[in-house]
Parts: C-alpha cells; structure tokens; sequence
C-alpha cells in the first residue's frame, strides 16, 4: 500500500466522482419534468444498438489475431451462441453454450 | 405495506434470471480485483471500499495501477472521466425508461454500468411486474454481485483452486445475445452495424487501451449525420 489510509479514501471519492459524473450528467442536463430536444430523443433511440455493438468489440478488444490461438476460441463460441440463439431464442441458454464451449476451448483445447 | 413488499419480491423473482450471466462474469471479475488489489497491498477493507462507491469495472482495474504510482487525485478523476465517458451514451437511452420512478432513480443512475444497462434496456418487465422494482432489483443485484466477488477474492482469493479460466466470457456472450436482441428489429440493424464497424476501426487506428472515446465520436457523427435516413 503506497498511499495512507485518507490519501487512498481521496483518490477512491476522485474515482468515484469522476464515474458518477458521465453517468448522471445527461439525467441532469435533460431532466424528466422537460421534453429532450429532438437530437437527443433520435439518440435514444438508435444508440442503444450502436452501444451494444460496442461493448461486443470493446471485450475483444484484447484478442490477438496475429499471435496463437488466432482469436479461434471467440470466433468458435460467437458462432455457437449467435446459431444457439438464432434457434432456441434462449437468453441464458444461449450465454451459457458459448461461455462453457469458450472455458472448454481455452481450458482443454488451445492450451 | 405488505402488499409493496409482495411486489418487490415478485420483481425480484423476475429479475434474477436476467442477472445471472453478470452473476458469473461479476464474480470472477471481482475476485480477479480482489487479488489484484491484494497484491498491491491494498486489503480487503479498500478493495470493497472501491468497489461499493466507486463501482467502475474496467476504471477499477486501472485505478490499480493509480494506487500504486502515488497521490493524484485530479489525474485519476480525469481519466475516470475518460474511461467511463461511455456511460452517457447509457444515460441518453435511459432517459425516457427511467422517468417517473421517484427517488430509486437517483440510485438506478448510480450503479448504471454497462451490464444493468444493456439488460435494462433490453428487457420489459411482464404484465403485473412494477417496472420501478424490476430495475431496481436488476441494478441492486449486479451491484451486489460485483462487491460480493471483490470480498470474496480478497479474502480467500487465494484459496480458488477451481479453473475459472475463461468464465469471465460470460459477459461477451451476454453483450453477444443483446446484441442478436437489437439485432431482431430491423430499424436497428444500421446503427448496431455502426457500432461494430465504428468500434473496430477505432480499434485498427487508435489501439485497444484507447479505443472508447475515438469509437464514440466516430459512431455520434456517422448516427447523427445520417439522422434523416436512419429514423423515420
């Protein structure tokens, strides 16, 4: 532990502060008792799809397609859960397929 | 009384399967924070502490590092900022969904990471659910699975023996599966395509320890300039 007790508290509330203010600022720019502008309304509608395939890539952002396994294992077990869900439309059926055949491969197969 | 508590509970039982992907990855992730803290010195009381006011995920991780350079707190609030901007792209969506919930909202906003909210916003409670209690139970649960799994991992991390290599994919599979969700409505196959195509190329160009800020201006500009073709 580098820091003392109260420095380590600061620089938590600093953290803390810094998060808290992406997450509440468009609450408090745009609060309820008033109608959004029409940009913001249109972003509301149509980032939320943007967003998700964000965080799809933002998770892979890691994987290496030049070094062993090649990003094989992802490939494999985003092909699995998109055919798993294509076919069951089972949420957690689908997360769960994926998430074992991924620990399988990373586990067993490309070791 | 009796009969708010029966609602809440009821919402509680109908949020618990939507959380239970975060549930695996929270847990494994959090223990992974919970050793990682350890071993910087920083003891179960900081590493809980971090995660219960700051809740930040991927800043969390960063922040390790933070603690162990020295005694910044201006830097650190910045780069917080940075690293979480993508949080109000969150908010923007969650507008309309999380108006006129009262004072819960306050608290909705406050754990909005990015898992409760792509479940929240993917989900519609069923009939007879309070959609209030529903987020709130989905928020409350994650928030809690990724403390209790910073407690678990300082104080017994050590003691893991189970291979959890690969367990944190869980989380990838659950941004997958929402993302085969929004993919299910045609209108928003163009900006989900966006997305990706935007994210990756900021990936090619700006690497992946800065890829979320260049990735959002990116998608904002190309969703806001093709506004007239995208939405109605």
């Amino acid at each position: 532990m580098v820091l003392s007790p109260l420095e380590t508290i600061i620089m938590i509330l600093a953290i803390a502060l810094g998060t808290m203010f992406t997450r509440f600022l468009p609450f408090l720019l745009f609060p309820e008792h008033k109608e959004p502008p029409k940009a913001i309304v249109y972003l509301g509608k149509v980032l939320p799809a943007s967003m998700m395939g964000l965080l799809v890539i933002y998770c892979l952002k890691d994987v290496s397609v030049t070094k062993v396994p090649y990003g094989v294992p992802e490939v494999l077990a985003i092909l699995c859960i998109t055919l798993l869900h294509k076919w069951k439309e089972n949420v957690l059926l689908s997360i769960l397929g994926g998430t074992v055949l991924y620990m399988v491969l990373v586990q067993v197969v490309f070791v | 009384m009796k009969e708010r508590n029966k609602e809440i509970r009821h919402a509680f039982a109908q949020a618990f399967p939507h959380t239970i992907p975060v549930l695996t990855g929270f847990l494994v992730l959090g223990v992974t924070y919970g050793i990682l803290m350890q071993t910087k010195g920083y003891g179960v009381i900081w590493a809980v502490l971090m995660s219960a006011v700051a809740f930040c995920g991927s800043m969390q991780f960063v922040a390790i590092t933070l603690l162990a350079t020295g005694f910044y707190p201006l830097q650190a609030f910045l780069l917080s900022i940075l690293v979480n901007a993508r949080h109000i792209f969150y908010g923007i969506s969650m507008l309309d969904k999380y108006k006129g919930l009262g004072k819960i909202r306050a608290f909705l906003i406050y754990v909005l990471c990015d898992e409760t909210f792509s479940i929240t916003y993917s989900t519609t409670p069923k009939p007879g659910v309070n959609k209030k209690y529903f987020y709130f139970a989905i928020s409350l649960l994650d928030y809690i699975y990724w403390i209790t799994g910073t407690f678990l991992g300082s104080i017994a991390g050590n003691y893991i023996t189970f291979n959890t290599k690969g367990m944190d994919f869980a989380l990838t599979a659950l941004f997958v599966v929402l993302f085969l969700e929004q993919w299910k409505v045609k209108e928003n196959r163009i900006p989900a395509i966006i997305g990706l195509a935007g994210t990756t190329i900021s990936l090619i160009i700006f690497g992946a320890g800065n890829l979320v800020i260049p990735a959002m201006i990116l998608i904002l500009v190309v969703l806001l300039g093709g506004r007239k073709q995208l939405w109605y």
